[in-house]
């Protein structure tokens, strides 16, 4: 069944609005737990119950993470929600901040509940203005409503909820770049230790967790987390927002259980375009490594079938590739990416990134000499895992499962200055 | 980046602050200042530099970024290391309409090289260019994050997705 957790209201017109939310039960949840003062202990187990795991990418058990905060420990304690969405071929934060702001606001009270934090921040990047302001107005009905604010429902519990808008740097999406963001300075990844749970934002006890994750609480707590864990599979908790795009008829986002056949999705979003035959999909974003099509017809989409296959789910999007494609060029072009948006502060991301996309494009253009491949493979290795946060290893992947999967274009490119595809 | 955080304070906070800004803008960058902290006023670095772009024709100046500096008690260099760290913030004149291409991969396998290549003639300036009447700035952007409706761009708030030739006629011709 599709669309049953933070797509289960986009059948109403504006769901959008307050009053909607509302009828279809919207922050009945939240009231029930602050009228009969759940244990937070109890929403954490259930969260844990419920075998979500992080959807900005990196698949780490929401549950677990909250457990890491020491709730009793005096001090403030903030839940900050990561809606930075700038992996290339996301796009479903997007969507649920433009179609059901309710349900992430109720899911951050709740979030804030459990773990004892009393203020949270929502980070929009600042090219999604549109949904920023459906997020505002949103924040405004609530705290009329008295959903923000202070004691709220009289139950003594305080939390109060704002946004705050980037301005344009991939890396802010890595949490403790987009703490340092909100702390008014570059965007700069910290080293961890310490993790934010301990030292997070203004040095206090922070959970940070990506949008999609923190809108799907409030329906893990109405219909339990074990309910929610059977929507998929083994390991996969639930069901995820796949954004899918590329050379395919009706691309968009698509809620669908975990674990649901990668053909059916490519079905739902219309198939190939133009009829055309699919070469590779990238699964979970660029920073995954490709997967050549017919290997991807036949896999499911939870995290371990795509982790087997030797890439990643990410944070679900899916860009399909059509056989028009030259994988030399595409590669390029993400190589470009992690080259710009390296923020420069570790030797090896960002003279690599750099390196990487200056030999990938001589490829490109017919100046690639022979020794080539075996250098862009020696950079990689010497690249992935030697920098202060994952950025490093997303631009080695995509170029790592570039060449196990389709070096021979990359050779033909260097031998005969041109491509073998156009 | 150590254990300890504390706000990156100047020697002498600014006494002066309401001759900096007009009452409107002040107006707002106090709003957002009031969402932080107290001791924090440095957080609303990034929208303050925002605004005070918007009202400025769409860049920032070593002299407006000292004001933003002024106000939020910040030491100068801070503040230009947030307006150089950021794509979003511009630190040369721009034309009225910024018109920011995606061409990354979604969007590239979509044909935004023929959408740059339309814009480019079109327009008579280059990616990082300005028209020469100053009515246009072209900009080459990462991902927006809208790649269901590639190839896209964005000029000023807004997304425009889908984007063919005649699209775009329409679009610019729609603008003020
Ligand atoms: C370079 C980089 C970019 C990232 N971008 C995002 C992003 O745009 N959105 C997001 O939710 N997580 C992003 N992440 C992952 C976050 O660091 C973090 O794991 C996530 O927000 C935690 O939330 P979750 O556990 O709910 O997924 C990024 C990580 C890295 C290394
Ligand atoms: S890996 Fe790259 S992006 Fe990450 S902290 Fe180091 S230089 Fe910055
Ligand atoms: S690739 Fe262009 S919006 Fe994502």
């Amino acid at each position: 069944m599709a669309n049953e957790v933070c797509f289960r209201n986009m059948d109403q017109d504006r769901p959008w609005l307050l009053e909607q939310y509302r009828s279809r039960g919207g922050y009945e949840v939240l009231t029930r737990i602050l009228r009969e003062k759940t244990p937070p202990e109890s929403i954490i187990n259930e969260v844990k119950a419920s075998g979500l795991r992080g959807r900005g990418g990196a698949g780490f058990p929401t549950g677990l993470k909250w457990s890491f905060i020491a709730r009793n420990a005096p001090g403030q304690k903030y839940v900050v929600c990561n809606s930075d969405e700038g992996e290339p071929g996301t796009f479903k934060d997007r969507d649920v901040l433009r179609y059901n702001p309710h349900q992430l606001i109720e899911g951050m009270v709740i979030a804030g509940y459990a773990i004892g934090a009393t203020r949270g921040y929502n980070y929009i990047r600042g090219e999604f203005w549109e949904p920023y302001e459906r997020f505002e107005a949103a924040l405004e009905e609530a705290r009329a409503a008295g959903f923000l604010g202070r004691d709220l429902m009289g139950s003594g519990f305080d939390f109060e909820l704002h946004s705050h808008l980037g301005a344009g740097a991939y890396i802010c999406g890595e949490e403790t770049a987009l703490l340092e963001s909100i702390e008014g300075k570059k965007g700069q990844p910290r080293y961890k230790p310490p993790f934010p749970a301990h030292f997070g934002l203004y040095g206090q006890p922070t959970i940070i967790n990506n949008t999609e994750s923190l809108a799907s609480i409030p329906v893990i707590m109405e219909k339990g987390g074990q309910w929610f864990k059977e929507l998929g599979v083994e390991n996969s908790g639930g069901s995820k927002l796949f954004s899918i795009s590329g050379n395919i008829k009706n691309p968009g986002v698509f809620e669908i259980p975990l674990g649901t056949p990668f053909a059916e999705l490519l079905e739902m979003a219309g198939g190939m375009k133009n009829g055309s035959k699919i070469k590779a999909v990238i699964p979970g974003g660029s920073s995954a490594p490709i997967i050549p099509g017919e290997q991807m017809m036949q896999l499911t989409m939870d995290y371990d079938a795509i982790a087997k296959a030797g890439s990643m789910l990410g944070s679900g999007a899916v860009i399909v590739l059509d056989d028009r494609n030259c994988m030399v060029k595409v590669l390029e072009r993400m190589s470009y990416f992690y080259y710009e948006e390296s923020c420069g502060q570790c030797t090896p991301c960002r003279e690599g990134t750099g390196w990487l996309y200056r030999v990938v494009h001589r490829i490109e253009t017919g100046h690639g000499r022979p020794e080539d491949l075996a250098l862009l493979d020696d950079m990689t290795t010497k690249i992935a895992g030697r920098t202060i946060c994952a950025l490093g290893d997303a631009a080695a992947m995509p170029v790592q499962g570039m060449l196990k999967h389709f070096r021979e274009e990359f050779e033909y490119h260097i031998t005969h200055k041109r491509c073998l595809v156009s | 980046m150590g254990f300890k955080n504390v706000p990156m304070s100047v020697a002498k906070p600014s006494v002066n602050k309401e001759s900096l800004f007009s009452p409107e803008l002040r107006a707002e960058i106090d709003k957002w200042i009031a969402k932080y902290p107290q001791e924090w006023r440095q957080s609303a670095v990034m929208a303050a530099l925002m605004l005070v772009q918007e009202e400025n024709g769409g860049y920032l100046t070593t002299d407006l970024m000292d004001k933003v500096a002024a106000y939020l008690d910040m030491a100068p260099i801070a503040v230009y290391e947030v307006a150089s760290f950021y794509s979003m913030y511009e630190l040369k004149p721009v034309g009225k309409h910024k018109i920011c291409v995606c061409t990354n991969v979604s969007c590239m396998i979509n044909g935004s090289d023929q959408i740059v290549e339309y814009l480019e003639k079109k327009l008579g300036a280059k990616l990082g260019q300005s028209s020469a009447d100053g009515r246009y700035t072209l900009k080459e952007v990462e991902c927006l994050g809208a790649c269901g409706g590639a190839p896209m761009f964005q000029i000023g708030n807004k997304y425009y997705e889908n984007l063919t030739p005649e699209l775009i006629d329409s679009i610019l011709a729609g603008l003020e």
